[in-house]
């Protein structure tokens, strides 16, 4: 039996601390957080207004024309909700012109585009508001590499990364987050009616249960194809988490050197705090 | 005899030795305004848990010269001191170190014996480990230090008993993991239950300071405790905060515990030692 239920008590003091204190010890008292409307952000943005106060916490919304009413509204909720400060920046007139320049621009480019332009607005907020840009990609999307890099996987600090879509959605139903917007189809809605389970081709909640099997148990493909796992599923996600490796490192740096950054230069980015 | 015993379960600053000596001065003072006779400071106390390439620059040794442990000696004037801290031997090598102060000496030096080096640990890169495991007396009677893998292991524990101590201090810098639907973290369940198998199976005192905070992702979850020889829990620290437990220890424990149940008298430790030279020598 997989159990993926988790104390919503205990992971909430975890990472409200956890956010707490790596602001703090640099200096930072603020964060930044883009509210797409969708569960993830939801959650990371509760845990930061907890952990840091609702006047400390910018949530901005970043829309692109054809982003849905939905996402809007429900980032709206929230914000009204946890009485924070909010702005909304289109960024519609920032991308089209990079769009127009190649007329074979596919929509997954354009994908890309959307959520890197996100990204530089996010990190211009950052700067305006001094405030740290907290992350929301869950450990099942950084496992399977299905976010963009340097795009909605870029943040300071991530509270999210270790929980599953499931225990997303647990931990979400426990903060209060509104059940419109936790029990909603994932989308990453960079264009109409594109949901994440449909583009994956398998649902999350056979997805994490796998992973969970995979990652956390240390099963072998053959011990979960026994547990009763399909085969080709077993086998496709195994092929995601290994050529998106990449996208959960920095970039390799080739040795010279006696010491070399990434192989023996080690110190922790709390080195000093 | 009672002994005071506070247990000072504390976050660090990676690297920052001086404003960790401060804070261990303050938790002395306060421990002394409270009658403590000895306070107990978590594994890596004055350096941080994940020290990595800090390790030569933090290293320190325990003498009345070295610019950091000569205030600890002399407030250990006042109350019994166990601190943590990377231990540098004269030859350079480096340990992960505890070290217990009294009366302005430095009364015994523990070298970690197993390091472990695994998942999410890394600690045989960076230091040497250590070969001893030795038992001291105190002036409350034989003590023994351990860190944290250490008491993975049941030897260290079993040497420590056949070697006089009664009381066992042990300190950690645990980090927390395995979160389920349950109250307590897996790291925290494991390491509760095998103090108390200690304090029961070895009919003694065991006292456990773990430390809190984080260290990037990392967080560390606290929860000191202090078992009696009934392997009864006498105190408990909170989780995830900075605590300064304080609880006093019936040491007469010791022998009514032992008047009842004589583990300690017959423990066949020639049959222990005959049956491992049998499988050593396999």
């Amino acid at each position: 039996m997989i159990d993926l239920t988790i104390n919503t008590d205990v992971a909430r003091q975890i990472l409200t601390g956890f956010i707490k204190s790596e602001l703090t010890r640099v200096g930072y008292s603020h964060a930044v957080i883009g509210l797409s409307g969708g569960i993830d952000s939801a959650l990371s943005f509760v845990l930061a207004v907890e952990a840091l106060g609702a006047e400390n916490v910018l949530a901005v919304r970043l829309p692109y024309e054809s982003s849905s009413a939905d996402s809007l509204e429900h980032a709206q909720i929230l914000i009204d909700q946890f009485h924070v400060q909010s702005e909304t920046i289109e960024i519609t007139d920032i991308v089209t012109p990079l769009f127009a320049r190649d007329p074979q621009i596919t929509k997954q480019r354009k994908g890309n585009i959307m959520a890197r332009t996100r990204m530089i607005v996010l990190y211009d907020r950052s700067e305006a508001f001094k405030g740290l840009v907290i992350g929301t990609s869950n450990k099942t999307e950084l496992l399977l590499g299905y976010s963009t890099l340097w795009g909605d996987m870029a943040s300071a600090i991530n509270p999210l990364g270790d929980l599953y879509k499931a225990q997303v959605r647990q931990l979400s139903r426990a903060l209060g987050i509104p059940s419109v917007i936790v029990d909603k189809p994932p989308s990453a809605d960079l264009w109409a009616g594109q949901t994440d389970e449909s583009e994956l081709g398998f649902t999350y909640e056979q997805a994490d249960k796998l992973l969970f099997l995979l990652v956390d148990q240390r099963y072998s493909a053959q011990e979960c194809i026994e547990e009763g796992f399909d085969e080709n599923f077993v086998n496709a996600v195994l092929t995601r988490i290994r050529r998106s490796q990449f996208k959960r490192m920095l970039p390799p740096i080739a040795k010279l050197s006696n010491r070399t950054i990434g192989y023996d230069f080690l110190y922790l980015r709390d080195w000093g705090t | 005899m009672k002994l005071n015993l506070a247990l000072a379960q504390i976050a660090t600053k990676l690297g920052d030795v001086e404003a960790n000596l401060e804070k261990h001065l303050n938790y002395i003072k306060e421990a002394r305004k409270q009658k403590a006779d000895l306070v107990v400071f978590p594994e890596l106390s004055l350096t941080g848990y994940v020290v990595q390439d800090l390790v030569a620059t933090v290293a320190h040794r325990p003498t009345e010269d070295d610019p950091i442990f000569k205030h600890l000696l002399e407030a250990s004037q006042n109350l019994d001191i166990v601190v943590g801290f990377v231990d540098e031997d004269a030859r350079h090598r480096f340990y992960i170190g505890s070290t217990y102060l009294s009366g302005g000496r430095v009364l015994h030096v523990h070298h970690k014996v197993y390091l472990p080096t695994y998942g999410l640990f890394d600690e045989g890169r960076f230091f040497a480990w250590g070969d001893s495991v030795r038992s001291f007396e105190t002036r409350f009677g034989r003590a023994g230090l351990l860190i944290c893998e250490d008491f993975w292991h049941a030897s260290p524990p079993y040497l420590l008993w056949l070697d006089g101590a009664d009381i066992m201090l042990f300190s950690s810098a645990s980090p927390g993991r395995g979160l389920t639907d349950r109250e307590k973290l897996e790291s925290a369940r494991w390491v509760e239950r095998v103090s108390k198998a200690y304090a029961s199976m070895f009919t003694s005192f065991v006292v456990h300071c773990n430390r809190v905070g984080y260290e990037d992702g990392l967080h560390f979850w606290g929860g000191a405790t202090v078992n009696d020889p009934n392997g009864e829990l006498l105190a408990q620290g909170p989780y995830f905060e900075e605590a300064l437990t304080v609880v006093q220890l019936d040491l007469n424990q010791l022998r009514r515990t032992r008047a009842r149940l004589p583990l300690l008298r017959d423990e066949r430790t020639n049959l222990t030692m005959s049956e491992l030279q049998r499988i050593l020598q396999k």
